[in-house]
């Protein structure tokens, strides 16, 4: 049984997001995060001192951690923000602005 | 109707619920902010419309709360006794001489200001996991286990096929479950306490058939899906390079040293990991109510010391989902009483009474699931406390060794501890256990970081009344 099942989940289609340029399945109602995690990735962040990965930790948005550039826009809480067709989601590096 | 008092509800968790059903069914009208796109708070939390979910994951009893909460929430909305503000995020509520009112950010993007006016505010904003840091805690992979819970119950997914489920508390029961149940490997639950010790407090739970039967129901869940259970056993160190792989777990002595020759690896792509919860409470401090601890204090009505302002839930106090009910029910009808100028006679009302029961239940849990004595030796000089700002231990232990920072906010100042995104809300726990200090509430001047045009347009010029500062010359918060 997955989560899905469990819930008896009957999502409409899925649609194609990419992740650093890879394309991923993505479904209607999900954060980017969950888009994410359901595609395997649980990192999608570099800190801005030692380059660390970082994803989801607290996953209702308080603990910041899991910031991610969302169609050029960076420091986008991936645990709220929910997932649209073509979004391009990039891994941000350090403060999102270096570059 | 134009001139029913009215009633901000900021939280739609079951206090908020609770709350804003009771008045408006006492002729109040209620609008309810959420900062999430459903109502239900963490422990209600349902899947995402767009993933047409058509059965909740909670235990049966939970499930018919949770549709008589549903039920008569669509009645209110349909009759206009109570308005909905999803996805509206409150940074500060201000009080003046004729009420209150609330500033939001709309949406995900949280760019957009809006502004509900008020006579009377019940903050039930509910709480956070308090996690304390361990080596490898950043690690992608480790994860909060209400986070993991949230991301299952919202989005339907899990963070990996094999997960480690750790800390302290009653919440690790429901994550291993519930994450057992959708499908993870749950190759243990590490539980530093020792829940036997649950049974010292036998008139407690004597009193509350109901939470026995939960207890039961969860430790039955365990067995079928054979989760094994460590009692009195902690993770000291969680490994991996880019991602996490695997944890050691440790035994602990009964003074919370680990045992000499326990220690061994368990392979893992998850922890989920949570020592109990924190209360949020930067609305009720910017408007000066007083906090016991780290918690609002509220009186026998929910009642904080601000005139107007009722607290409910975890944000006056940790006690689960059913005191949040309670309290919720007690707020609203309080509050509804007083708007509407007439008696209250709140000790009668039955809610009062489980509310004493269930706070004397959450007063036995907290004593048998404090984390363990010694837990901040454990945490070694590289080990990041700040998880924002990339402060390591050894830098926090130097500002209160060699510098003499006796305090949370000097060591802030001298580190920058506290001073990233999360405002401290993850590390004050540890900043404070490592500096020897009493915890004190992460001070945040806002609840949620604002954009500077909203807060330009919000000031003494943007609305008639007084200025931002908070009223009677009190000074709002201590940060
Ligand atoms: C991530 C997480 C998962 C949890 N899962 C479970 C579980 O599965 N089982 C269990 O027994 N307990 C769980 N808990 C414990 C849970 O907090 C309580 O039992 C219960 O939900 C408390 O109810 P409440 O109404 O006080 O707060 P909550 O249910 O936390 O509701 C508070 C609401 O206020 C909103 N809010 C907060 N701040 C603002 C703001 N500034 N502006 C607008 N809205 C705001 C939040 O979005 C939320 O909807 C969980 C806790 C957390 C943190
Ligand atoms: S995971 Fe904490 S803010 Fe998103």
């Amino acid at each position: 049984m997955n989560a899905k099942e469990l819930a008896g989940a009957r999502p409409g289609p899925a649609f194609t997001v990419t992740f650093d340029g890879r394309e991923i399945d993505a479904l209607p109602g999900q954060t980017v995060a969950a888009a994410l995690w359901a595609a395997g990735v649980i990192s999608w962040r570099r800190t801005r001192g030692a380059g660390r990965p970082r994803g989801v930790f607290c996953g209702i948005g308080v603990c910041f951690d899991c910031l991610v550039t969302v169609n050029g826009r960076p420091n986008q809480r991936a645990c709220l923000v929910p997932v649209r067709p073509g979004d391009a989601i990039r891994t941000q590096e350090g403060t999102g602005h270096d570059g | 109707m134009a001139d029913r008092p009215r009633l901000a509800v900021i939280g739609a968790g079951p206090a908020g619920l609770a709350a804003a059903l009771a008045a408006a069914a006492s002729g109040v009208r209620v609008t309810l902010v959420d900062s999430a796109p459903q109502a239900g708070g963490q422990f209600y939390r349902q899947p995402a419309a767009g993933l047409a979910a058509r059965r909740s994951q909670a235990p049966h009893h939970h499930r018919r709360t949770w549709r008589r909460l549903r039920t008569g929430l669509d009645r209110q909305l349909a009759a206009g006794g109570v308005t909905h503000l999803a996805d509206h995020h409150v940074w500060c509520v201000e009080r003046h001489t004729d009420g209150f009112t609330v500033h939001a950010l709309l949406g995900p993007a949280q760019e957009d200001g809006v502004t509900v006016d008020a006579d009377a505010v019940v903050l039930a904003t509910g709480g956070y996991e308090k996690v304390l840091p361990f080596p490898g805690w950043t690690l992608p992979g480790v994860v909060t286990a209400g986070g993991a819970q949230a991301m299952l119950k919202g989005g339907l997914v899990l963070p990996g096929r094999t997960v480690v489920v750790a800390g302290t508390g009653p919440l690790l029961l429901p994550v291993a479950t519930g994450l057992a149940a959708a499908g993870a490997r749950v190759a243990a639950l590490v539980e530093s306490a020792d829940p036997k010790t649950l049974a010292r407090h036998a008139r407690v739970l004597s009193a509350l058939p109901a939470k026995l039967a939960e207890g039961a129901g969860h430790a039955a869940r365990l067995l079928r899906h054979r989760v094994p259970v460590l009692v009195g056993h902690v993770v000291v160190e969680a490994h991996g390079g880019e991602r996490l792989d695997a944890v050691t777990v440790a035994a602990l002595d009964a003074g919370g040293r680990v045992r000499p020759g326990t220690r061994r690896r368990i392979a893992c792509g998850t922890l989920a990991v949570g020592h109990g919860m924190l209360p949020h409470t930067d609305l009720a401090a910017t408007l000066g109510c007083r906090l016991d601890g780290v918690a609002v204090r509220v009186d026998d009505e929910q009642r904080t010391d601000v005139p107007g302002v009722w607290a409910a839930g975890e944000a006056t106090g940790v006690g689960g989902a059913d005191l949040a009910l309670a309290e919720g029910h007690i707020a609203g009808r309080s509050a509804a009483a007083r708007l509407t100028g007439r008696r209250s006679e709140a000790r009668t009302w039955a809610a009062a009474r489980s509310r004493a029961a269930l706070r004397a239940f959450s007063a036995a849990l907290d004593a048998v699931y404090a984390p363990p004595a010694h837990w901040a030796e454990r945490i070694t000089g590289d080990t990041l406390v700040c998880r924002c700002e990339e402060v390591p231990a050894s830098a926090v232990r130097a500002a209160v060794g060699e510098l003499g920072a006796g305090d949370v906010r000097t060591v802030k100042l001298l580190t920058r501890a506290g001073m990233g995104w999360c405002q401290g809300r993850m590390c004050a726990p540890a900043v404070a256990a490592l500096a020897g200090c009493p915890p004190t509430p992460a001070g945040t001047p806002f609840a949620r970081p604002v954009p500077l045009d909203v807060l330009a347009g919000q000031g003494p010029d943007a609305r008639t009344g007084p200025p931002l500062d908070a009223p009677d010359g009190k000074d709002s918060h201590d940060d």
